[in-house]
């Protein structure tokens, strides 16, 4: 199990799934370009179907990436964090994606100023905007030379924003839909069992505190 | 060991079963992704439309031409709806309404504030009047938009079957429900049966189409069969599908939507691009069919969805704004 974990092919192999949706989407893109009826690929209305799906998975990919710390201390297997930094890389990929078909290709007068009347006005944008906002200085500092520039402490501070990402996705897909919120919803339950493992992890470490080893250290790898 | 317990819990134990199921299609659907066998069945055509020839159409009229604007694919009318009662996803009336088998002793109510309730058969209802083909088009508050033939005629001819009385302001109408076959309230998150209302002028212009078919056919499931109403000027919620009762009545009846949020959704609801959603803006529309992403497609909203000569009239004095 250790040796599959730290293997280099075993996070080849999750590369390569991570980018598998965005290789059907262009793959449904590509056939419903060809065919004359792209309503089975893409629906009849593929902005908005293309807008959906990044969105999903950029939500997916944020669900995955909070996993990771409570599979490595359930499983007791710290090298389940190598795979950390590429899951959510991918949800600010799919992210950054969807926010382009949004400022690009939604039925909306594209202009600077109507964008940014739409963000401060409509409060799903706004908080899907802090969401994209939240994960990009993560993105940014995901280098290893950044954790040595930052210094480790302080750089699992800042990506403490992770938290903020998640809670603020979320909140965007609930707003955003009509009135059947089950998907949101299945959402709201998956972030908050993520972080609710996690606060109950630091209270019980704090009642525990003379023990501080009882953590370890994980790189940032 | 209290570390142990958010592990042991399963979606299944906090999630509504609803959810669960629905879950697991929407993950299905996510690793279906992954497998070539349903990247097959995506491929499919929707399914088989249980449909008949109207015959003897009338394709003339004030209402036939719509000039430079041809009717949209069959394929995006019949495979992209908004039918909560058949599921809130866009494609899902399309898969799970032509399930439904529409009651062949269809019939009409048409009661509240007349002088006579009158009971139609969907017969009845079809003799009263020669079929007409009307091109018009149809603007969804979500800002898409698209063309359709229907078949039909004016609202009229059916509400002068009855005489109302002089209390009559309004009418309202009411989707047929049939909880076996249909979502519940609480999975769709809005009232059923579904209701709608018009003022009475609005319910008797001639513009205001009882339609019974498109495409030279009869009304698809998904589409609202076995018979709808179609009001182009106004966004798509208001044209209430699959209509079983009409009720003449003194006070503006609820709407659907309007009790989910009326804020959001006014019981005038004209189209108009001075008007912002609360959530965006309608000033542009997306039509749908005319062209893969969107390339010349994406258009200005045109107040009243372009029929303003025919209904600006009916709101003349009154602020749209408020009474949006």
């Amino acid at each position: 199990m250790n040796r599959f974990l730290s293997s280099p092919w075993t996070k080849a192999a999750v590369f390569v799934l991570a980018l598998v949706p965005l290789g059907v989407l262009l793959w449904l893109c590509w056939e419903a370009y060809r065919s004359s009826d792209f309503v089975p690929y893409v629906t009849a209305n593929p902005i908005e179907y293309i807008t959906h799906y990044t969105g999903d998975w950029t939500i997916r990919f944020i669900c995955f990436t909070l996993c990771i710390t409570p599979l490595r201390m359930l499983l007791n297997r710290p090298q389940i964090t190598r795979f950390r930094r590429m899951l959510g890389l991918f949800a600010f990929f799919y992210g950054s994606v969807h926010l382009a078909v949004w400022l690009f290709l939604d039925p909306k007068q594209n202009t600077i100023p109507a964008i940014w009347e739409d963000i401060m006005k409509r409060r799903y944008i706004t908080v899907g905007m802090l969401a994209f906002l939240a994960m990009l200085p993560l993105a940014i500092t995901s280098t290893a030379g950044w954790v040595r520039r930052l210094g480790f402490k302080r750089w699992k501070k800042l990506h403490k924003l992770v938290y903020l990402a998640a809670i603020a996705a979320v909140i965007h897909y609930w707003w955003l839909v009509k009135s059947d919120i089950r998907l949101p919803l299945m959402y709201a339950v998956i972030v908050a069992v993520l972080l609710g493992y996690r606060i109950i992890v630091w209270m019980r470490d704090r009642k525990r505190k003379p023990a501080v080893s009882a953590q370890p250290t994980v790189s940032a790898g | 060991m209290l570390i142990r317990k958010p592990a042991d819990l399963h979606y299944s134990d906090v999630t509504p079963k609803e959810v669960y199921l629905n879950r697991r299609r929407f993950i299905g659907a996510g690793a279906a992704t992954l497998g070539a066998a349903t990247l097959g069945a995506l491929a499919l055509p929707s399914t088989a439309l249980a449909t008949t020839k109207i015959n003897g159409l009338a394709q003339t009229g004030p209402f036939h031409n719509l000039g430079d604007e041809k009717p949209s694919p069959k394929a995006t009318v019949t495979g992209y709806n908004n039918f909560y009662e058949f599921g809130t996803g866009k494609e899902d009336p399309a898969q799970n309404a032509p399930k439904w088998k529409v009651p062949t002793d269809w019939q009409i109510r048409i009661e509240g504030e007349v002088m006579q309730p009158k009971t139609l058969s969907l017969d009845q209802v079809m003799k009263l009047a020669p079929a007409e083909e009307r091109i018009y088009r149809h603007r969804c508050v979500e800002r898409w938009s698209i063309v359709v033939p229907w078949i039909g005629f004016s609202l009229s001819t059916l509400l002068k079957q009855v005489q109302p009385t002089g209390k009559a302001k309004y009418v309202a109408f009411e989707t047929y429900y049939d909880s076996k076959a249909m979502l519940s309230p609480r999975e769709a998150g809005i009232p059923f049966p579904y209701v709608e209302g018009l003022r009475l002028d609005e319910a008797m212009h001639p513009l205001t189409l009882l339609s019974f078919g498109m495409y030279g056919e009869t009304m698809p499931n998904q589409n609202g069969a076995p018979i709808r109403l179609v009001i182009p000027w106004k966004y798509g919620y208001k044209s209430i599908k699959s209509i079983a009762r009409i009720r003449f009545v003194e006070k503006q009846p609820p709407t659907d939507w309007g009790i989910y949020s009326d804020r959001e959704y006014g019981f005038y609801s004209n189209v108009n691009p001075e008007v912002d959603h609360p959530r965006w803006s309608q000033k542009e529309e997306q039509r749908l069919g005319s062209g893969f992403l969107g390339q010349g497609t994406r258009m200005a909203t045109v107040k009243f969805n372009g029929y303003g000569d025919q209904v600006a009239s009916l709101y003349s004095g009154m602020d749209l704004r408020v009474n949006h």
